[in-house]
């Protein structure tokens, strides 16, 4: 029988990597990887703290996670497909029209 | 059984993360995540969520990353027009903040123990679809909107001219 600490730890590695992703790739496809990336890092956490205290709740937030994970991903990828159409780029250092 | 599986199964995780976040093409970046998270739904399985690990196949691997790949042969960036990767100083920046992240997990979780109680089928269907349709109706029913809102929100994005 494992502690509930070996799966937090994977977690959090699973979530940093994401996050090393999300800072610092420039194509923003992979970006939105990352997203997914860590919040299913994230999933792991709410499943294996779940299980191992008894309660299904940990179930029902890692399900909620995976839905919002989706309609990101769909509003996301269709945001990049218009600023494809707009500016023939998926480079994020590029798309700096917001910046001051 | 149990730390055997679990290391397997995180490192091809943890394998399948680094792949995404240093592969170049972002096909290659798609499969994989596509390993990650079958890894991750494995270890679903390990911890008894065994209806988790059926959506996060189903929803993740069967229809996100589908939708990622669908993307990116509908866009198909030549080669040699994707963004060039220069080690920058957000690459220093990035890997900093993941380290910090990480000294912060282990320290909020150093003293977390589980009670001693034995673990019942807390991840079977009929546990998860208990709790779902009783005390988390309400945020069940929300959802179905924050789709709605998903697909009414991709479609006018997706339109020829915004």
């Amino acid at each position: 029988m494992m502690g509930p600490s070996a799966y937090l730890i994977l977690s959090g590695i699973l979530f940093a990597i994401g996050a090393i992703g999300v800072v610092a790739r420039k194509n923003a496809l992979i970006i939105l990887m990352s997203v997914e990336l860590m919040l299913n890092g994230v999933n792991v956490a709410f499943v294996a703290v779940g299980s191992y205290m008894g309660d299904p709740t940990g179930g029902i937030f890692a399900f909620m996670v995976m839905t919002v994970a989706a309609a990101e991903a769909a509003v996301g990828l269709s945001i990049l497909i218009a600023i494809y159409r707009l500016k023939e780029t998926i480079d994020i250092t590029e798309l700096s029209v917001l910046k001051w | 059984m149990e730390p055997i599986l679990f290391t397997l199964f995180g490192a091809i995780a943890v394998g399948g993360a680094l792949l995404v976040v240093t592969r170049k093409n972002p096909m290659s970046a798609a499969l994989s995540l596509i390993m990650s998270l079958f890894a991750v739904a494995a270890l679903f399985v390990l911890r008894q969520a065994h209806f988790l690990a059926a959506i996060q196949v189903i929803v993740y691997a069967g229809a996100v990353v589908v939708l990622f790949i669908f993307v990116i042969m509908l866009i198909n960036v030549p080669e040699n027009r994707l963004p060039i990767e220069k080690p920058t100083v957000y690459r220093l920046l990035g890997v900093v903040a993941a380290g910090l992240l990480m000294i912060e997990g282990g320290l909020a979780s150093r003293n977390f123990s589980a009670p001693a109680t034995a673990v019942g089928e807390v991840g079977s269907v009929e546990a998860v679809g208990h709790a779902l349709f009783t005390d988390y109706l309400f945020a069940f029913e929300v959802t179905s909107v924050l789709l709605l809102a998903a697909v009414v929100g991709a479609t006018v994005l997706a339109k020829k001219k915004i």
